[in-house]
């Protein structure tokens, strides 16, 4: 077993050669979407035109003798809660349904000036609540390895395109474990950044002290080098770090050797069988490797979940206080104020925000603030510091990423709490504030792919890729996208 | 399960949340949030009253850019994108009741 060639640095290395076009690689991928759209459901809109027009654009600076940039010509998905001048983001709800941002989110900028062609919005939970793209508005997301489940989520629509080799790269966001869930359910990499280290200019917010950016990719220096071009300091973001974007991608073949692993032993007793199986293996692998492997006891992070469903849903009332019918988006009218925003809201919002919101308001309602929301904030200490702990035994952690394969559509739609619980592996590095990585390693039931987590500390990027680069090396190559798109 | 919201106490949470639901979704969401609370009740019983709060995993504070004039985002596009507006404003129902 051997690393995959990489897809978009290769086209990149094309375009920018002069040897293919961006005109031509945005046709091929238009029409791989096209041919996809129908059963796949992965955009809320592509945008065709513009993004042969922004291909064109790259091959006019290619024929000019310009440096077109790292990502020259390289299709690339945005999940729709990330701002596009001009181009509806709807966050797949109904009360921004239309709307046209005034300005691109930073990521955008970002990567159109590296030279990547924006093809569309991916569809995703609405604002990004959820764990399979079920909450979307505009009807779910199917995950091309089988057609008849989720894709997982929230950023199930980017997850989808890559794993079935409609683009190349996409971006999504990770508030707890909506990259990297997807990428495990699809058998592709997804990677949830340091927090801060990419700015959240333009993504529309859902838990501010948790959201991060972060991409998709079905090999793992793709994936690290369009983490290479969206991070860095941006002054539109205040909790954006005064960091200078890491240097990733020349140090993957690097290796494991020394590196400390640990594997977290109590995320294993609630995987899937067929998951633990893959956990052990990627272990052995990395030892195999010249890794230093040991197990860890870490059972302040099964506290995570708890927290996490308090803090994320106080967080996300407040900030979609501003869907008030009065800015943008939807409105119901109504004689009044209030009741105009709260006919609005209840038109606009699906049941899982509401839930949420209903879930912040009370958290944070007078007389509950302290024994759920500050005593939530205290397990994020709790939960940080175990984690600060197994950092001074280990450089990275290793663990599962989702407890089990992807699961058929309304198998947990049912019951809030059993859809809760696919981010329990997921969700302590988003209360800490820590990248991780999720790596397609092995297939589990069903045949269906497995993801295979590490956790490193803050700004540990560059070690975390290296051990991801190791993973990628001994894993199954059944496991990972592009995958030819089916039921089963 | 503990009943940890009465439908009375969802009605007052919705209006504090501005959402006009229906007597079903009332109903649903006593049920449905009850049985997250119960959920997360179990970290009520973790002795962690010593740890401080962390309220976002930054070591940044206060952070502020220079003061400088810059271009905004333009009024028309912005307002363009709003459900009413009028004479360069968002126009919103009445607020204040007429003069007795």
């Amino acid at each position: 077993m051997s690393a995959p060639s990489s897809q978009a640095l290769a086209i990149a290395a094309e375009v920018r050669a002069g040897s293919r076009s961006a005109r031509a690689v945005a046709e091929e991928a238009l029409a791989a979407v096209a041919a996809r759209e129908e059963e796949l459901h992965c955009f809320n809109e592509v945008t065709a035109e513009r993004a042969l027009a922004e291909a064109e654009a790259v091959d006019a600076r290619v024929a000019a003798g310009e440096d077109p940039g790292p990502l020259a010509g390289v299709p690339i998905a945005l999940k729709d809660n990330l701002c596009t001048r001009g181009v509806a983001t709807t966050c797949s709800s109904r009360i921004l349904e239309g709307w046209l941002p005034p300005y691109d989110a930073t990521v955008v900028q970002r990567v159109r000036a590296a030279g990547a062609v924006v093809v569309g919005k991916t569809n995703l939970d609405e604002f990004a609540m959820g764990s399979s793209t079920e909450n979307s508005a505009f009807g779910p997301t199917r995950n091309p390895w089988d057609t008849s489940r989720v894709p997982g989520g929230s950023s199930g629509g980017s997850a989808a395109a890559v794993a079935a080799g409609l683009v190349p790269l996409a971006l999504g966001s990770d508030t707890g474990g909506s990259i990297r869930q997807p990428a495990s359910l699809c058998g592709v990499v997804g990677m949830k950044p340091t927090y801060g280290l990419v700015s959240r200019y333009g993504l529309v917010a859902f838990a501010s002290s948790l959201d991060q950016i972060g991409p998709f990719a079905c090999t793992v220096a793709d994936a690290a080098s369009l983490l290479e071009v969206i991070a860095g300091h941006d002054k539109m973001d205040s909790t954006s770090l005064p960091a200078p974007a890491p240097t990733i991608v020349g140090g993957l073949s690097a290796g494991v050797g020394g590196l400390r692993v640990g594997v977290i032993s109590d995320f294993l007793p609630d995987a899937s069988p067929r998951t633990q199986a893959a956990l052990r293996r990627a272990a052995e692998s990395l030892a195999a490797a010249g890794a230093e492997v040991a197990e860890v006891a870490l059972p302040e992070l099964m506290n995570g979940l708890a927290a996490y469903y308090l803090i994320a849903p106080a967080e996300a009332s407040s900030n979609l206080s501003r869907y008030d019918g009065v800015r943008y988006g939807l409105r119901v009218d109504a004689p009044g104020v209030e009741e105009m925003n709260a006919r609005t809201r209840a038109a606009g919002f699906g049941p899982e925000v509401k839930r949420r919101i209903m879930l912040g308001t009370y958290v944070l309602s007078a007389g509950y603030y302290d024994a759920y929301y500050s005593q939530a904030q205290r397990v994020r200490t709790l939960v940080s510091r175990a984690f600060s702990a197994a950092y001074e035994r280990f450089d990275v952690l290793l663990a599962p990423t989702a407890p089990s394969v992807a699961f058929a559509f309304g198998e947990k739609t049912a019951d809030p709490l059993q859809m809760y619980l696919s981010d329990l592996y997921t969700i302590p590095s988003n209360l800490a504030g820590h990248p991780a990585v999720s790596v397609p390693y092995a297939l589990g039931e069903e045949e269906l792919p497995v993801g295979v987590q590490v956790l490193g500390p803050a700004l540990s990027e560059a070690t975390l890729f290296r051990a991801a680069a190791a993973l990628e090396e001994a894993a199954d190559p059944a496991a990972r996208g592009p995958v030819a798109v089916g039921a089963r | 399960m503990a009943e940890h919201l009465g439908r009375e106490e969802v009605t007052h949470i919705a209006s504090l949340a501005r959402l006009a639901l229906s007597e079903e979704e009332l109903v649903t969401f006593a049920e449905q949030l009850s049985a997250v609370l119960d959920h997360v009740d179990a970290l009520r019983e973790l002795d962690i009253a010593d740890l401080p709060p962390m309220h976002h995993p930054l070591p940044l504070q206060n952070v502020l850019r220079p003061d400088e004039v810059g271009p905004s985002l333009d009024r028309d596009e912005v307002l363009a994108a709003a459900p009413a507006a009028e004479r360069g404003r968002f126009r919103v129902p009445r607020i204040l009741a007429e003069e007795p």
